[in-house]
C-alpha cells in the first residue's frame, strides 16, 4: 500500500477496522457480519467516509407493515374470514343472532357484513343474512388476506391491485400502516475499493494507560485521532458578564485614586433625600416614583446633623420640614446616599479624598425594553478646598475617556444638590451622534455645610451603568441583562 | 424635567430660528428641537419663568446679547375696587393667594392657546399637580370687583363649572366632574372647599379644581383679565403670578396691582428687586477661571442680571437664586460651558477597592473554579414566589410591576432561575452574591432593615453530598469551621437539610430542595443548595 493508505491505516479506529473487511456489502449485511448494533455501524461508516473511503447517502423508504389490529387479525383471521366460519355452521340466520354468535364487536360486524357484500359473498334479505357462494370460493383467501400475510413489505413493491387493496385495509381502523425506513447506501471511493473486504491487522494502542506507560516501547504505535472530529461540548464556571462590566468601571475608579463607597439599598430618606437638599415635596418622593418599604420607619442618629438640614431645608425651600417625612425607608433612588453618608464621616484632617461607588438604584417603574426597577448606577466625590467647576469637567473628561468614549461636551444642567451643575454628552461612536449619558456638578453650600461643618467644594458625579453595559454587550432589551438565560451566559463571548 | 412646546411662527415674531441660534439655546440649558411648527425645549425646574414663551424670548434676548440686562415693568398702583378680601376661613384649607389684573390684551386664538399652557406647565411642575400651588385667568368683565377668597360649605357652593352642561354643587364636582374627581384627593378631608367669589356673589371658581364655565373662559373679545393664584406660600405665590403677569406684559398689556386684605394689608404683584452681593473671588474660586471684575459686567447682563460694583439686582420673576452659587452657575452658562478648559488637578490619593469588593471577587474566582456559573437576579420578589415558600418579606408601598417585596433570601430568585431555564441543558450549576433583606430586630441600623450578604450555590442535578462538598471545600479554603444541625428548613427536605453554625451564629442552611417544592416551581430536576452568609468566608 501506498503512504497515503498506510497513514489511513494507522487512523482507523477499531470499529472501522471492524467494518473494513465488509465494506462491500450492504448495510444490513455489515451489521449482521461484524456483530455490531446499526448505530456504531452507521457511526464507523460516517468515520470512514470522512477518511475519504466512502460516501454515504441516506434514502427514505415506505414500508407497509401490519397495525395493532393487523398482528391480531393475521393471527386470528379477519373478522369477515370468523363470520363466514359462522355462517358456515348456521346459515340464514336473523341479524342480531348472527352477531351474537359470530362473537364480532358492532363495528367489526357492520364493517365484515360490508366486505362481505361488496365481495357478492352474501345477501341480506327479510332481516336475515345468508351465503351465497360456492364453497370453493369461501375457502380460497381473499385478497386482503393474501396481502396481510406477505407484510411488511417495502411500498414500491406492491403490484397494482396489491395498491388497491392496501387503499381499502387503509380504511378499516389499524390493521395497517405505512412506516418510513431510511437506507442508508455506501458507495465506496477508489480508495474505498482497495480496502474493502481486507483484513486490517495492525496492533495499535487505543488509549494511553498507566499500563501502556509502564511497558512502552520505542517500537510501539498509537492509534491517529481525526483532529477534525467534533467532541461533546463543555461548559465552564463563569462570571456575570453585569459583574464582569462593573468591575472593569470599579478598575477605572481605583486607577484614577478613588476609593469605594459601600452602604445600604434600604435606607431613610434623610440619608437619600434630605441630606441632599431635596426638599420633602420633591416628586422624586412621591410614591410614584420611588419605593417606599411598608410599615417601616427609620431613626436618624446624628440629631445635631439633622437639626442642621431641618433649618437649612427651612431657609432655603420656605416651608417647615417634617423629620416624620423623612424617617420614610426606601429603596435608594440613586447611590448620592453613599456620598452624602460618607461626608457626614468625614473629618478636614482626611481631606483631600476621592471615593466613588458602584451599585443599585431602584425607581417604580413599570418594565420594558428600555426601563427597569431595579438598575446600576456609579457615582465619585472629590472633596478639596482648593477643587473648581473646571477641574470637575477634567474628571469627567478623564473618566468618560477611561470608559471608551473619546468625544465629550458638557452642557448645563440641574439637580436639586449641585450648582454649578453640568450634564455630560458622549459621541457615540457606533451610532455616530451625541447621547446624554451622566451628571455632574458641585455639591451645593445646602449639602456640604450640614454635612461637612462647612463649605467645602466637594466635586461629584455619576450615571447609570446599564445602558453602557447593554451598549457593550450589544444588548436591545435591558430584560436581557438580568434574564439570567442559562444558554446565554454559557455561550457568552468575552 | 417638562418639554415645552412653543409655536414656531409666533416666537419667529420675536426671534429668527437658525441653526447657530439653536446651538446656542442648548448651550444657554434648555436642549432645543425644532420641527416646522414648534421650537422645542426640554426645561429644568428651577426654571418656571421660562415657561411661558415671552419669559423664554426675554431670558434668550439677554442671552444673545440683543437686550442684556433686567427688563423692567411698571406696575400700576390698585384702583378703589382691585381689592380682594381673603376670609380666615380659607387658613387651614388653602390660605394664600397672590393676584393681579392685566388690561388692554388682544387675545387671539393662539394666545388663548398659549395662555391654557402656561397654567397647565406651570400646576403640573411648580404647582405639584396642583397641590402647592393652581391659577386661574378670568376675563375681567364678567367680573364684579372687589372679590372675596372664602372657604364655604360644599353644598352651599353652587355654580356651573367649566366641562359641564349644568350648575353643580361642590360636592357634586368632585364626585361626579371629571376634573373633580382627578383632584378630589387636594380637598379631601376638609369640611369647607374654598371659592373666588365677586361683589355680586358669582362663584368665579373653586381652587384648586375648576373655574366657573361663565366666568372662567377667554374668548377673542377678552381685553382685561384678572389672575389669581392660590396655595400654602405666599412668596412663591407672589413669583408665579409674576412669571405670568410679566408674559401678558409682553403680550401687550398694563399691570395693575391688587390690594389683598388679610386683615394685614398686602399689595400683589410684588416686583420687589431683590439684592446680593457677589465676590469676584468666589466666582473665580468655585469655577477655577480667573474673571475680572468688568467681565462679571460683561457676563451677568447675559443672565438677565444688573450688575454694578459687586451689587447685583435678581430679576423678580426668578425663583430658584437662594445663594450666590445660584449667580455663579449662571455666570458659567453665560461664559460658555463650551469655553471652559477642563483640568484635572493633581490630588494624590490612593484607589482602593472596597473589602466587600475584594473578598467577593475571590470568591467569585473560587467558586468559577468549582465549574459555578455566576446569576444576578433582581432584590425584588414577586407576591406568589413569597406565598410559596411561606416566608416573610418587607413589602413595598405600590409597586407598579408584580415584584412587590425584598427577597429575603437568595434562594427564591434561584427556583425562578432555574424553573425559567428548565429546558436547558443539565447540569446546571450557579452561584450568586447578593444582599438579602430582614428585619432588623437588634435596631442597629438607622433603616430598622438588616441587609446579609448572602451566598447561593444550587446544583441540579444535585443531591446533599454534592453539595456539601462544595461546603466543606469553601470552608477549607477559607480555613473555617461550621457545625450542621438537621433542621427544618423551609422548602427543603427533612433529613436531607439542616442548618449551618458557627460559634453557635445561624450562619445559613444547605440540603436537598423538597420535591413538593419543585413541583410548586414546576422544576424537574433533583436540586440541592446552600446558602450562607458571606461573612463566614472572609480572606485573612
Amino acid at each position: 500500500m501506498d503512504k497515503k493508505a498506510s497513514d489511513i491505516i494507522e487512523h482507523l479506529s477499531p470499529l472501522e477496522r471492524k467494518i473494513i473487511p465488509f465494506l462491500k456489502h450492504p448495510l444490513k449485511k455489515i451489521v449482521g457480519e461484524t456483530k455490531l448494533d446499526e448505530t456504531s455501524v452507521i457511526k464507523g461508516l460516517r468515520f470512514l467516509e470522512s477518511k475519504g473511503l466512502l460516501s454515504l447517502s441516506t434514502s427514505i423508504r415506505k414500508i407497509v407493515d401490519l397495525g395493532t389490529n393487523g398482528v391480531y387479525y393475521k393471527k386470528n383471521h379477519l373478522p369477515e374470514r370468523q363470520l363466514i366460519h359462522m355462517l358456515e355452521q348456521n346459515n340464514h340466520l336473523p341479524f342480531e343472532e348472527a352477531k351474537k354468535l359470530s362473537k364480532l364487536s358492532d363495528n367489526e360486524f357492520k364493517v365484515s357484513l360490508g366486505v362481505l357484500k361488496n365481495k357478492g359473498f352474501i345477501t341480506i334479505a327479510n332481516g336475515k343474512v345468508a351465503l351465497n357462494v360456492a364453497r370453493e370460493e369461501l375457502v380460497r383467501r381473499t385478497p386482503e388476506e393474501q396481502l396481510l400475510e406477505m407484510l411488511p413489505l417495502p411500498l414500491e413493491h406492491l403490484s397494482e391491485e396489491q395498491r388497491e387493496v392496501l387503499e381499502v385495509l387503509k380504511q378499516r381502523k389499524d390493521i395497517v400502516e405505512l412506516l418510513e425506513e431510511s437506507d442508508v447506501h455506501i458507495k465506496l471511493t477508489p480508495l474505498g475499493e482497495e480496502f474493502a473486504g481486507k483484513e486490517i491487522n495492525i496492533n495499535l494502542i487505543e488509549e494511553i494507560t498507566p499500563e501502556v506507560i509502564k511497558t512502552w516501547t520505542k517500537n510501539k504505535k498509537v492509534r491517529k485521532y481525526d483532529l477534525q472530529a467534533s467532541v461533546p461540548k463543555l461548559y465552564g464556571g463563569k462570571r456575570h458578564f453585569v459583574n464582569t462590566s462593573v468591575e472593569k468601571t470599579r478598575k477605572i475608579w481605583t486607577d484614577m485614586g478613588f476609593k469605594e463607597m459601600q452602604g445600604p439599598l434600604t435606607d431613610t430618606s434623610f440619608w437619600v433625600f434630605d441630606a441632599l437638599f431635596t426638599p420633602q415635596d420633591h416628586p422624586a418622593r412621591e410614591m410614584q416614583d420611588t419605593f417606599f418599604i411598608k410599615d417601616c420607619t427609620g431613626k436618624i442618629k446624628d440629631r445635631k446633623l439633622m437639626q442642621n438640614v431641618k433649618e437649612i431645608h427651612e431657609k432655603g425651600w420656605n416651608y417647615v420640614w417634617n423629620e416624620d417625612v423623612s424617617r420614610k425607608i426606601v429603596l435608594r433612588t440613586h447611590t448620592t446616599s453613599l456620598s452624602a453618608r460618607t461626608l457626614a464621616s468625614l473629618q478636614e484632617k482626611d481631606m483631600p479624598v476621592k471615593f466613588f461607588a458602584i451599585g443599585k438604584a431602584f425607581r417604580n417603574e413599570t418594565v420594558d425594553w428600555n426601563h427597569s426597577f431595579e438598575f446600576y448606577q456609579t457615582e465619585g466625590i472629590v472633596v478639596d478646598k482648593n477643587v473648581t467647576f473646571v477641574n470637575l469637567l477634567g474628571y469627567l473628561k478623564e473618566f468618560y475617556n477611561k470608559m471608551g468614549f473619546e468625544k465629550i461636551r458638557f452642557r448645563p444642567s440641574f439637580f436639586a444638590y449641585t450648582e454649578p451643575s453640568v450634564e455630560i454628552e458622549v459621541f457615540h461612536p457606533v451610532k455616530k451622534e451625541w447621547i446624554e449619558l451622566g451628571g455632574g456638578g458641585m455639591f451645593r453650600p445646602e449639602v456640604t455645610i450640614p454635612l461637612l461643618g462647612k463649605a467645602i467644594p466637594v466635586l461629584a458625579w455619576g450615571q447609570g451603568l446599564d445602558r453602557i453595559i447593554r451598549d457593550v454587550h450589544k444588548i436591545k432589551d435591558i430584560r436581557e441583562m438580568y434574564a439570567n438565560d442559562i444558554q446565554e451566559l454559557r455561550n457568552k463571548t468575552v | 424635567m417638562a418639554n415645552i412646546q412653543f409655536n414656531r411662527k409666533e416666537f419667529e415674531k420675536h426671534l429668527k430660528l437658525d441653526e447657530k441660534t439653536i446651538e446656542r439655546i442648548s448651550l444657554f440649558g434648555t436642549p432645543a428641537k425644532i420641527s416646522e411648527d414648534h421650537l422645542e425645549i426640554e426645561l429644568f425646574p428651577n426654571r418656571p419663568d421660562l415657561i411661558p414663551m415671552y419669559g423664554f424670548i426675554r431670558a434668550l434676548k439677554a442671552f444673545l446679547g440683543k437686550e442684556p440686562g433686567m427688563k423692567s415693568y411698571k406696575v400700576i398702583k390698585p384702583d378703589r375696587n382691585y381689592k380682594i378680601k381673603i376670609s380666615p376661613s380659607v387658613k387651614s384649607i388653602r390660605p394664600f393667594t397672590a393676584c393681579a389684573i392685566v388690561k388692554g390684551l388682544k387675545f387671539d386664538n393662539e394666545r388663548i392657546k398659549e395662555i391654557i399652557a402656561i397654567q397647565e406647565k406651570i400646576h403640573a411642575t411648580l404647582g405639584r399637580n396642583r397641590k402647592k400651588l393652581a391659577l386661574g385667568v378670568y376675563p375681567l368683565d364678567k367680573i364684579n370687583l372687589p372679590i372675596s377668597y372664602e372657604a364655604r360649605d360644599p353644598d352651599k357652593i353652587k355654580f356651573h363649572p367649566l366641562g359641564s352642561e349644568k350648575e353643580m354643587s361642590g360636592k357634586e364636582i368632585l364626585e361626579d366632574h371629571p376634573t373633580g374627581r382627578e383632584f378630589a384627593h387636594l380637598l379631601k378631608g376638609h369640611e369647607k372647599f374654598p371659592v373666588f367669589v365677586d361683589a355680586k356673589g358669582k362663584i368665579l371658581s373653586m381652587p384648586p379644581i375648576i373655574n366657573s364655565a361663565e366666568t372662567g373662559r377667554i374668548t377673542e373679545q377678552t381685553q382685561d383679565v384678572f389672575i389669581e393664584c392660590s396655595g400654602f406660600n405666599q412668596h412663591l405665590l407672589n413669583k408665579t403670578l409674576i412669571i405670568i403677569i410679566t408674559a401678558l406684559s409682553d403680550m401687550g398689556g398694563k399691570i395693575h396691582a391688587m390690594e389683598l386684605d388679610y386683615g394685614k394689608k398686602e399689595i400683589t404683584p410684588d416686583m420687589t428687586v431683590e439684592k446680593m452681593k457677589i465676590s469676584l473671588d468666589d466666582v473665580n474660586k468655585t469655577l477655577g477661571l480667573s474673571l475680572k471684575e468688568k467681565d462679571l459686567e460683561k457676563l451677568l447682563p447675559r443672565m438677565e442680571y444688573d450688575y454694578k460694583q459687586e451689587s447685583l439686582k435678581i430679576p423678580p420673576w426668578r425663583i430658584d437664586i437662594m445663594h450666590p452659587v445660584d449667580i455663579i452657575e449662571d455666570i458659567a452658562i453665560a461664559y460658555g460651558y463650551a469655553n471652559l478648559v477642563p483640568v484635572v488637578p493633581q490630588i494624590a490619593t490612593l484607589g482602593e477597592e472596597s473589602h466587600e469588593s475584594q473578598a467577593k471577587a475571590t470568591l467569585s474566582e473560587i467558586l468559577t473554579g468549582l465549574n459555578l456559573l455566576e446569576i444576578t437576579s433582581f432584590h425584588l420578589i414577586k407576591h406568589d414566589e413569597m406565598k410559596r415558600m411561606k416566608v416573610e418579606c418587607l413589602e413595598l408601598e405600590d409597586s407598579k410591576t408584580e415584584y412587590k417585596y425584598l427577597r429575603p433570601n437568595l434562594l427564591i430568585p434561584a427556583l425562578r432561575v432555574f424553573a425559567e431555564n428548565k429546558d436547558h441543558e443539565y447540569p446546571q450549576r450557579i452561584f450568586e452574591l447578593g444582599t438579602v433583606f430582614s428585619v432588623d430586630k437588634k435596631r442597629l441600623t438607622e433603616s430598622g432593615i438588616q441587609e446579609n450578604d448572602n451566598l447561593l450555590v444550587a446544583i441540579a442535578p444535585g443531591n446533599f453530598t454534592e453539595i456539601k462538598q462544595i461546603l466543606d471545600y469553601l470552608a477549607r479554603t477559607y480555613n473555617v469551621h461550621y457545625t450542621l444541625e438537621e433542621s427544618f428548613v423551609p422548602g427543603l427536605l427533612e433529613g436531607r437539610s439542616g442548618t449551618l453554625y458557627h460559634d453557635k451564629k445561624i450562619i445559613g442552611y444547605l440540603g436537598e430542595v423538597h420535591p413538593e417544592t419543585l413541583q410548586a416551581w414546576n422544576i424537574k430536576m433533583p436540586l440541592a443548595v446552600l446558602e450562607l452568609s458571606r461573612e463566614f468566608l472572609q480572606p485573612k
